[in-house]
């Protein structure tokens, strides 16, 4: 058995190797990758059914970073200024080195493969930690792993908390950590000590406000499906709803009949509905419910890890509910009087990693933006933001900080490195009152036009990486 | 105090001043027309503090960067749109860049007007409230930015807090939404380590040795005046100073030679009696004093010699000979990778290589210094160099948070029946192809496509029923 140390150290030798570095070995393990989800769809399905009740994650990865690869890593011109207008001037991207990724549970194949992505199309190595509470997932990843991708650069390494702490000791270029804020701080804290970047993917009591004039049937069958999909245990699931006492009762309703289109009359019996990760997990969001009005739901099950879908109506602010991110199957609805009032009391908490605003009306919908903040935000719909490559995901102030998706994970664990290519002549430019003087001139592109014709064919000229 | 002055800018913030454009502007102008108007007055603070000339250069460049801070600020502050995927084609889509809330800003001694005003001009632009802290070795100046800021600026939002490491310590134990942080590496960790008490990011910008690789094939005269410019200016108390020289043995005598005449010309006989040529601020006497160290060049230096062991930050140069070009990649790579990198080649193939086989914060070939004035370019360290970037737009954009916004309308409710359980096979290989398809499309095929859509959605609705 090889300490977490040897690990580190293999994974380091065979970055330096310099092998990540070209486009084709990037892309063939891109591909492994590919070829793993479709060939062991099968076991992947059976191990994340076993860890979490359900069947299906990620489907096609890494399309993107294939396509755009070699857009992403050449270097990319920058605009001059007269001074270096004869120069080469780019921001070249380049790997990190070893960079850590630290899974989590509830989706525990995504949160793995798309940040991985980012980092092998960025030319890393990358040590791989999923989260041990989904094992199944876990133990599959560890096995299958190894079995397409280039094994001393992407090792994967399992264990509790001490083989995490242990892994933290170590020196990497970047850690990426999906998670919640208690273990978020260590994490930083462990960083710290390297000077090593992180990326920090938390999460937080993500509002959902629904405007009393807007389509509630709609925006309830949204809610409901954004909300109870993995039971709750989505990081960007409406945490907890907003509106005006008037359309409670209809809300309630609302939801009750779409939960019952979505999952019979008995959720347990459907196929579709998932259960608690765990039975931690599971007394912790029945205890959340302490002191609150039921109005939908509320059945549970320990031996199954099974929690109704449950609407709670009338949720006073202080309540319990309403203090830690509830990660499970219960819905509070809490009133307030106007936009004003909901508007204030979102601000008033951690700014959320997600928000989410149902309305017809522009202003509402504008209103709501410009008044909070919050890493990212759906309007008359949940959770989409997340599916929109080209949006960076990421989570501010308590919910995370740094982003990833598409692009953005490449550059994410990329240095982007600041380049200026002179020649060694005129000289006499360097004196330091031409200097001053030229600097007082703006660099007007229409009136250089013929210099910026000259420019660009000596851009042309920068290849290769 | 410390506390006082984040509260109060905290309060400040939220009161949403900060955030109109037009006030983003007028304290942009506020902040040029100081450094205009009291030209006179930093000159001084900087010449008691560091003997340096004039401030006309940093002047001139901040102003630069104010310019093009009010030139674009609408543009930066607006929404940026992004590339939709087929589900989102009739939606909006786009970033939203918003303030952070309170920065904190805290600068170096060795550029104490540009290290506090260029990251100041960022937090400004980008709508932030911004507690600023000028290092206490630069008493001076110190002194200067404390009177004189909050002469200019919101008083509020943006105030000076001075002290030493006790007064540092209690504002690092306050809350902010960002800190900004230029020094060195091992209080670069503290800082790093305090804000994570509060899940705070960071900006680091630190140091390190940075190399210069001479080729033999380059020009020695130019390389050498070049270098000696950007090693010897403010006594190479600056972060990006070539810090010692690889080359190849047969090139040191020249080298030195080319060096000397270069010192001449700018400093005469005795830079001790140059007013261009700066001193070294003491930072280990009770009082923080300058001294003077002539400028001085080492040959024949050794990988193990103390000189080798730190940033130097300071007018020594030491020079090391290296065998071949590879032998010089291999030196630097064995090291932390510098805050920046310099190579002197007429051969571009050469520089190229260089530059692929190593990493640095940034790099210039055949000059120094230089890319640090080009604001396109991200400046900013990696490694033991420091974490994020800034300048221009860069700064602008580092502290913002670019909040990912996706609006769409309450309609066409159809179309979600896909992703809703009951789950079949079917339902999810149609859930699927809309969430991945990418979409690049113009105005006209919009329309086109929503016909399609249309005449799938009744499509899909066959399918579910099925």
């Amino acid at each position: 058995i090889t300490s977490i140390y040897d690990i580190m150290q293999r994974a380091r030798a065979a970055f330096l190797t310099g092998r990540t570095k070209s486009l084709k070995f990037r892309t063939m393990q891109l591909k492994a990758l590919q070829r793993m989800i479709r060939e062991k769809e099968q076991e992947i399905s059976d191990a994340l059914k076993l860890d979490i009740g359900r069947v299906k994650e990620s489907d096609e990865v890494a399309r993107l970073a294939l396509e755009e690869l070699p857009k992403w890593t050449a270097p990319h011109a920058v605009e001059k200024t007269l001074l270096t207008v004869m120069d080469q001037v780019y921001i070249r991207s380049e790997p990190l080195g070893v960079v850590l990724i630290i899974g989590a549970w509830n989706y525990p194949v995504a949160l793995i493969l798309q940040p991985l992505i980012g980092a092998i199309a960025a030319g890393n190595a990358a040590v791989i930690k999923p989260s041990e509470v989904s094992a199944h997932t876990a133990t599959l990843l560890e096995l299958l792993l190894p079995l397409y991708l280039d094994r001393e650069l992407y090792p994967v390494v399992n264990g509790g908390v001490p083989e995490t702490q242990e892994l933290l000791k170590q020196r990497f270029d970047h850690i990426f950590y999906t998670g919640n804020c208690t273990v978020g701080r260590l994490v930083m804290e462990a960083a710290s000590r390297y000077l090593t970047p992180i990326t920090l993917e938390l999460g937080g009591k993500s509002p959902c406000y629904i405007d009393k004039n807007c389509d509630i049937h709609v925006a309830c069958r949204r809610i409901t499906w954004g909300k109870f999909v993995n039971c709750g245990q989505t990081c960007i699931a409406p945490d907890y709803v907003l509106c005006e006492s008037s359309i409670q009762h209809q809300v309630v309703e609302e939801i009750r009949l779409t939960l019952q289109e979505f999952y019979g009359e008995d959720p347990k019996l459907s196929p579709d509905y998932g259960r608690m990760i765990n039975k931690r997990h599971f007394h912790r969001v029945m205890a959340l419910m302490e002191g609150t009005t039921v109005a939908v739901g509320g059945e549970s099950d320990e031996e199954s890890r099974y929690i109704a879908p449950t609407v709670l109506v009338n949720v006073a602010p202080h309540s319990r509910v309403m203090q830690e991110e509830i990660f499970g199957p219960v819905l509070p609805l809490v009133c307030v009087q106007s936009l004003d009032e909901a508007i204030d009391f979102i601000n008033q908490r951690e700014k959320p990693l997600a928000l989410y605003i149902f309305s017809e009306k522009q202003k509402v919908i504008n209103r709501m933006i410009r008044e909070t903040s919050s890493g990212g935000v759906t309007v008359n719909d949940v959770l989409l933001h997340f599916t929109i490559e080209s949006l960076p995901f990421g989570g501010v102030g308590q919910s995370g900080m740094g982003s990833y998706h598409g692009k953005h994970s490449f550059d994410q664990f990329s240095h982007r490195r600041g380049c200026l290519v002179k020649s060694l002549t005129m000289e006499g430019m360097n004196n330091v009152q031409t200097t001053l003087i030229i600097n007082k001139i703006k660099f007007q592109k229409h009136s250089f036009r013929f210099l910026w014709f000259l420019t660009e064919q000596k851009q042309a000229s920068i290849t290769g990486l | 105090m410390e506390k006082q002055a984040v509260e109060k800018a905290r309060v400040a913030f939220r009161s949403g001043r900060s955030r109109p454009l037009e006030f983003r502007a007028n304290q942009l102008k506020e902040l040029k027309r100081f450094l205009n108007e009291k030209e006179q007055e930093i000159a001084a603070a900087l010449k008691k503090d560091l003997n340096k000339k004039n401030a006309y250069v940093a002047n001139t460049i901040r102003g630069r960067e104010i310019q093009l801070a009010l030139e674009n600020l609408e543009q930066w502050a607006a929404p940026r749109p992004a590339e939709k995927t087929l589900l989102t084609i009739s939606d909006e889509v786009y970033i939203q860049p918003e303030p952070l809330g309170v920065i904190l800003i805290i600068g170096a001694w060795n550029y104490p007007v540009a290290l506090v005003v260029q990251p100041l001009i960022g937090a400004i632009a980008s709508g932030n409230a911004a507690v600023i802290k000028p290092s206490e070795v630069s008493v001076h100046t110190a002194k200067l930015l404390e009177e004189f800021l909050t002469q200019y600026l919101d008083k509020d939002l943006y105030p000076v807090v001075n002290g030493g490491v006790p007064e540092t310590q209690e504002l690092l134990k306050q809350r902010f939404d960002h800190i900004f942080y230029t020094g060195n590496c091992a209080v670069g960790k503290l800082v790093m380590e305090a804000a994570s008490h509060n899940l705070t990011p960071v900006t680091l910008e630190l140091g390190g040795k940075s190399p210069c690789y001479i080729d033999k094939d380059c020009d020695l005269r130019i390389a050498c005046r070049r270098i000696a410019w950007g090693k010897f200016i403010n006594c190479g108390q600056t972060c990006i100073a070539p810090d010692y020289i690889l080359c190849d043995q047969s090139l040191q005598g020249q080298i030195v030679e080319e060096l000397k005449m270069a010192l001449k010309e700018f400093y005469g006989e005795d830079p001790k009696k140059s007013i261009d040529y700066g001193r070294i601020i003491n930072q280990n006497a009770m009082k923080p004093s300058v001294i003077l160290v002539t400028p001085t060049v080492l040959t024949n230096v050794s990988p193990q010699d103390k000189l080798m062991q730190e940033e130097i930050f300071g007018p020594i140069l030491p020079m090391l000979s290296v065998g071949s070009v590879d032998e010089a990649i291999q030196f630097i790579n064995q090291r932390e990778k510098p805050l920046a990198l310099y190579v002197f080649s007429h051969n571009k193939k050469l520089i190229k290589r260089v530059i692929a086989e190593t990493s640095s914060g940034g790099v210039t070939a055949n000059d120094v210094l230089v890319h640090f004035s080009v604001n396109a370019l991200p400046f900013g360290g990696v490694g033991n160099s420091g974490m994020g970037s800034y300048h221009g737009k860069h700064s602008f954009d580092r502290l913002s948070h670019l909040r990912a916004c996706l609006v769409k309308s309450l309609s066409m409710e159809s179309m979600n029946a896909v992703r809703y359980p009951p789950y079949s096979q079917k339902k999810l290989n149609w859930a699927r192809f809309f969430i991945l398809k990418r979409v690049r499309m113009g105005w006209l095929s919009k329309l086109f496509v929503l016909a399609i859509m249309t005449a799938l959605a009744a499509v899909v609705l066959q399918v579910t029923i099925a």
